[in-house]
């Protein structure tokens, strides 16, 4: 680590410099090019681009999926992201959004409410309100026994929470269908015309290119904006600094006045409701709910998504809810790739076996994950963050001076360099 | 190359540099390790924040802005009465009294084992009195959660640098100012107009308490890269940060030279002469006797001495149990 001393003043990456140019955006223009941004991703399943589209599934299907890991991404990135408590059973908070959509209006549950007096249009509507509340009580339910509990003590208890959603799912056969599941959930019937009787957002809806998968994926993108939003505000206020406090010392910031429990208790029940969210969203978009989909291999999945893509870091966890979704179904059916010859359907079906190297190679090279996280903290920070990009462009762009024309230390701690 | 997830790594993906600053772990756990973040090693331009952080009165008011002190002097601010803490067949602490007065340095001393840590503990609500009672601003504090210690009024620094490592400095001393905001997920959410204020509010007395304790340039750096000094520092203004009526500083002086002690003591006496009262553990007697107003010694968990330092430093059962007796005393 010696070559550390005479490395030049500052050498700004590309990431850095993507940043940094980002930042120095007036408002107005970053809205001029985040805009086009999101509706040039918006538009991928129209758009089909020559080798980025799927082949042997649906592209707007596995956006839509994208879509839905994307959020799982962001709510468990604020558990095990911001606060640091390793939450190894999310997954059975995705599971109660979906069943609870599932519960209320599948003609094979008892409690179908779209029997009586929901009408099966507005019923995923209604029901969907119902799933994220229910999804925060069953958060606030498992936190508040739980997490006294700290480290891996919290991640045992929480596994068994994710496995036993599950076991109740496929055991409370005459509630839940047991393994034989729900099905014909209900799902938003909007735009109906001749040639799509239920709607665009029904599975019947094949239409190509914008069928049912590319319209739960726009859904997806307009509730993805408005969780960024939520959780982005919550991050840069005393609620995100108490987090990442949590995260970095839970005692010193219970001594510095942080109320741990209650903020952890928050960020489960945050975490816990945007998953219900997306379970409500799964629900929808398949139609049918059954236990096995909720495989407590799930909550590893999309703990990889977000140690992928950079925990704390909203961004990063959705380029790694992309990966996980994204690449096995690239994979998918696919036997030729830029004329080599591929067995894509195995390497698709090894996709843990990947996804396990990759971590293990991450871990080595940048346990980071691809984005890392810069959180910033604070709401009217601007000024400051102003200041320190210029700074750091000033340092930059001045020449490397010698090591010993360093400003002198206010430190003379031997050996400490 | 000596690390594979070092510098290669870092460069690689261009997303670390590393500037010609001092970049020391001291005594944190924490090894210097590229975490692909920009590492800020950059000086901030205050004039360009706010221009009046160069005023130091200015400075000074936003620090202390709520001091109520100057009309209660020398009233006791924390009593200990009769304080006895028991670890399974250990007596740490054996019917300790001493008061804190309102406005004053207080040195708590002793040599290694005296029960000074866990004297600090049971005041700031780590530990709960075996028998005896602690009473500050007039509340006993037997059963209230360490959180809300903070929030009576009492804060402290750790002897063993406990900074959000991960945070820049100005984070951690908002960390700090949070102590008295009441903004909830709700309000942050919303931004509700309280939200709004208190950002603001934190934010600028932030970074005037960052300007107080001399490191306002290195805001934006992340606590783990600043050097040990500036760490010290930063937990002092991360204290200030929750307007305690009280701080704690637990051997802020360890691994210090005599320059740095030096300014460690002008920051303290700037501190009480802001109107603080303060609690100082400190092995180092020079700086005890140079900046306290009052010393209590602790030997085997019971008061040995209690008095000004000139005093303290001539008791002979002091000079016995922790001064050591001079060479030409023996003589």
């Amino acid at each position: 680590m010696s070559t550390e001393s005479i490395t030049p003043a500052l050498q700004l990456g590309v990431g850095d410099r993507l940043r940094l140019w980002w930042d120095a955006l007036a408002r107005p223009t970053q809205w001029l090019v985040g805009v086009p941004f999101i509706v040039l991703i918006a538009l991928l399943p129209v758009i089909r681009p020559p080798v980025l589209t799927t082949v042997g599934t649906d592209f707007g299907g596995v956006l839509a999926q994208f879509g839905m890991y994307a959020l799982l991404a962001i709510g468990l990135n604020v558990v095990v992201g911001q606060t640091g408590l390793l939450d190894l059973g999310y997954v059975g908070f995705y599971a109660i959004g979906a069943y609870t959509v599932g519960l209320l209006t599948s003609p094979d549950s008892p409690w179908n409410l779209t029997d009586d007096w929901l009408s099966r249009d507005w019923a995923w509507l209604f029901a969907l309100p119902v799933a994220i509340a229910i999804t925060a009580i069953s958060g606030l339910l498992l936190g508040t026994p739980t997490l006294r509990l700290r480290g891996d003590y919290l991640a045992i208890v929480t596994l068994g929470f994710g496995e036993i959603v599950r076991l109740l799912a496929d055991n409370l056969s005459n509630i839940t269908g047991g393994g034989r599941g729900l099905s014909q959930i209900a799902y938003p019937v909007v735009g109906e015309s001749a040639s799509k009787p239920n709607g665009v957002f029904s599975a019947g809806n094949t239409s190509q290119p914008l069928n049912s998968g590319t319209w739960w994926f726009w859904l997806s993108i307009v509730l993805i904006i408005i969780v960024l939003l939520v959780v982005g505000n919550l991050e840069r206020s005393r609620v995100g600094r108490a987090w990442v406090a949590i995260r970095e010392d839970e005692d010193a910031a219970e001594i510095m006045g942080v109320p741990t429990f209650k903020f952890k208790l928050w960020a489960f029940l945050i975490g816990a409701s945007i998953g219900g969210l997306s379970g409500a969203l799964y629900a929808g978009q398949v139609q049918f709910v059954v236990p096995s989909t909720f495989n407590v291999i799930n909550s590893m999945l999309f703990l990889c998504a977000v140690v992928l893509g950079g925990q704390g870091n909203k961004l990063g966890v959705i380029l790694g809810a992309f990966i996980i979704v994204y690449l096995p179904n690239f994979f998918l059916g696919r036997t030729e790739l830029f004329g080599i010859p591929i067995n894509g359907n195995d390497i698709a079906n090894y996709k843990y076996l990947f996804f396990g190297l990759a971590l293990v190679v991450l871990m080595i090279f940048r346990p980071q994950g691809l984005i890392p996280a810069r959180q910033k903290l604070l709401t009217y920070g601007r000024s400051i963050y102003v200041a320190t990009r210029r700074a750091a462009l000033a340092l930059a762009a001045t020449p490397a001076p010698a090591p010993a024309a360093a400003e002198p230390s206010d430190t003379t701690e031997g050996g400490a360099r | 190359m000596s690390s594979p997830g070092g510098i290669g790594a870092g460069s690689e993906h261009g997303e670390e540099f590393r500037g010609t600053e001092d970049v020391v772990a001291g005594s944190t756990a924490e090894e210097y390790l590229p975490d692909g973040g920009v590492e800020e090693a950059v000086a901030i331009d205050l004039a360009a924040v706010d221009p009046e952080l160069a005023d130091p009165e200015h400075v000074a008011e936003v620090v202390a802005s709520d001091r109520t002190v100057h009309a209660q002097v020398g009233e006791p601010l924390l009593q200990m009465q009769d304080v006895t803490v028991r670890f399974g067949g250990l007596t740490a602490l054996d019917g300790v009294t001493f008061d804190i007065r309102r406005g004053e340095i207080l040195g708590l001393i002793g040599p290694n084992g005296a029960g000074k840590t866990t004297c600090f503990n049971t005041m700031s609500g780590i530990y709960r009195p075996t028998s005896g009672s602690v009473t500050f601003d007039g509340r006993p504090i037997g059963a209230v959660k360490r959180n809300q210690i903070t929030r009576l009024g009492i804060a402290r620094t750790f002897q063993n640098i406990r900074l959000f490592s991960d945070m820049t400095a100005l984070e951690n001393v908002v960390v700090g100012t949070d102590a008295r905001h009441r903004t909830s997920v709700p309000g942050a959410i919303f931004r509700s107009p309280r939200h709004r204020h208190e950002e603001r509010d934190a934010l600028d007395r932030a970074m005037a308490l960052l300007e107080f304790v001399g490191i306002g340039t290195r805001a934006t750096e992340k606590s783990r890269n600043l050097s040990y000094g500036d760490q010290r520092r930063l937990e002092i203004a991360r204290a200030l940060a929750t307007q305690p009526k009280l701080l704690c500083l637990d051997e802020p002086a360890a691994g210090f030279n005599p320059a740095e002690k030096q300014s460690l003591m002008d920051l303290i006496r700037k501190i009480r002469d802001d109107g603080y009262t303060v609690l100082l553990i400190e092995h180092d007697m020079r700086l005890v006797m140079g900046v306290t107003d009052r010393v209590v010694v602790l030997e085997f968990g019971r008061k040995i001495a209690d008095g000004v330092p000139a005093e303290v430093s001539s008791d002979p059962a002091v000079i016995a149990a922790y001064l050591g007796v001079p060479d030409d005393a023996t003589a």
